[in-house]
């Protein structure tokens, strides 16, 4: 069974917490996990939560190679084997992280409340021509989109503003993407595999959403509800 | 004395910045300031055109750079006014000739000098722009009230801001009031929508524009230009005085809106 991967984002790392079992099909599956989101993980500084694991200095060191060849600092860990702690301090690799508080909030199950979303990008700026954003996941914008500037989304493009540019949501093939703003008036809309252009619009503008129903791209009057 | 360097540019071709460059720097010479034009139109150059002073041109920008000259010999006095001068571009070169570091240290060695110093951008993206906005302390966008104009506009402010130039000020060349009244001209409005950044001045379509610079005269010379006296009130902009919009379609007290924007504060 492959091992999960649980990533929890503290200040400026990203805890990553390895399951139990074998080393050596726990750290193939780790490293896949880790290099099928590359992108996201870029460039990051990752703290490994290690429980109570035994992990030499070898197998670190390892891994800490591993991880640089993808841009990935492996900054801290996590543990509480004597052995492990010991050979993340003959590496240099800190042991625990900054600021963090008294008790380990690790050790605490998520409450049945915490949701966990998906990732996206927010920019709160209008976009000019020229301009362009492309992201795996969703992308926000806090603003408008001129015409001539360009959006590629693999997730959906939520627009606070208006939106006059060319947008591309759900870019890797997703039907369910969607495309929201509260002036949807764009140049040219895409949504997977779909495109479609904006008929002329109302005087006074509604937000709206765009959509696949049935195989068809269509944009309608967001319902308070959410229902779409 | 310490010069505010100021980039006229637009993006697109003709809408008016040698136009603006030209009428604003003798604006201001008539406001008794020391200005300085600088013609970054390498290859294609119109300042000393339309400044009336062509056949005065011995140095030029190129010269300086590439130290043939020194800086007060490209530098032409012009006819009326003993504290404006020119230094033109250079007609056989492009735009390559300068860099941008040689702009920000020609730039430099004048701001002693002079209390503005107007530098004319060519149209594009590419090098001459990137060398007339290197010294600049403001920039003044050009923009027509029409779609492609206002299009290329929006992606010089996206390149400025991005070089933390930005934002500018804007410049709408060329209005004709009545067609925008019909509906068939976009608005101050629909462009500043678009836009977002601070209005500077709002120019009428005006002939007296291309029979004064048929002649190497400014149209603020004439009292009787009205694109004059819109360039006229943008110099007096430039020097801090609040000078309503002239009416040119006051639709739904626009400009009433527009002048509480600018006085509410910002960096204006």
């Amino acid at each position: 069974m492959k091992p999960s991967l649980q990533i929890k984002g503290v200040h400026d790392a990203l805890i990553i917490t390895v399951d139990d079992g074998e080393w050596s099909e726990v750290r193939p599956a780790l490293i896949e996990s880790i290099r099928a989101q590359q992108e996201f993980f870029h460039g990051a500084r990752i703290a490994l939560q290690l429980g109570d694991r035994a992990l030499g200095a070898a197998e670190m060191g390892g891994l800490r190679y591993t991880l640089a060849r993808m841009d990935i600092t492996f900054a801290a860990i996590i543990s509480t084997h004597p052995a492990t702690q010991e050979a993340a301090a003959d590496l240099g690799i800190q042991l625990g992280l900054e600021h963090r508080p008294a008790e380990d909030p690790l050790e605490t199950q998520a409450a049945d409340t915490e949701i966990s979303g998906d990732d996206a990008v927010f920019i709160q700026r209008t976009l000019r021509s020229g301009n362009n954003v492309r992201f795996p996941g969703h992308v926000i914008v806090l603003g408008d989109v001129n015409p001539g500037a360009e959006i590629v989304a693999g997730g959906n493009i939520i627009i606070w503003g208006r939106l006059r540019g060319v947008v591309h949501a759900g870019a890797a093939g997703d039907e369910s993407a969607c495309i929201c703003a509260l002036e949807l008036a764009p140049t040219q809309l895409r949504l997977a595999g779909h495109v479609a252009v904006s008929p002329p619009r109302p005087r006074k503008p509604k937000p709206e959403i765009a959509l696949i129903r049935s195989g068809e791209l269509i944009a309608e009057e967001w319902r308070r509800s959410g229902s779409h | 004395m310490s010069a505010q360097v100021i980039t006229i540019t637009s993006g697109k071709g003709g809408v008016g910045k040698t136009t603006a460059t030209a009428n604003l720097a003798v604006a201001l010479a008539q406001m008794n300031k020391k200005v300085v034009s600088i013609d970054g139109d390498i290859g294609l150059r119109n300042l000393d055109v339309v400044m009336g002073l062509e056949n005065r041109i011995v140095y030029d920008l190129v010269d300086v750079v590439e130290g043939r000259c020194k800086l007060r010999q490209a530098m032409i006095r012009d006819k009326r006014f003993p504290e404006l001068f020119l230094i033109p571009a250079a007609q056989t070169r492009d735009k390559t000739a300068v860099s941008p570091k040689d702009m920000v240290r020609l730039c430099d060695e004048l701001r002693p000098e002079f209390d503005w110093i107007l530098i004319d951008s060519p149209a594009g993206i590419e090098r001459g722009f990137r060398n007339a906005i290197a010294p600049a302390d403001m920039i003044l966008v050009v923009t027509n009230p029409e779609v492609s104009a206002v299009r290329d506009a929006d992606r010089i402010i996206g390149l400025i801001e991005a070089d933390q130039k930005g934002p500018g000020k804007l410049v709408i060349n060329r209005v004709k009031p009545a067609m925008v009244k019909r509906g068939d001209m976009l608005s101050t409005e629909d462009i500043v929508d678009v836009l977002a950044i601070d209005l500077i001045g709002i120019v009428p379509e005006d002939e007296t524009v291309l029979i004064a610079s048929n002649q190497g005269r400014a149209a603020v010379l004439d009292n009787r230009s009205k694109a004059g006296k819109a360039f006229t009130n943008i110099a007096l902009r430039l020097n801090g005085e609040e000078v309503p919009f002239v009416e040119l379609d006051d639709r739904d007290g626009f400009f009433d809106r527009i002048l509480k924007l600018g006085r509410a504060g910002g960096d204006s």
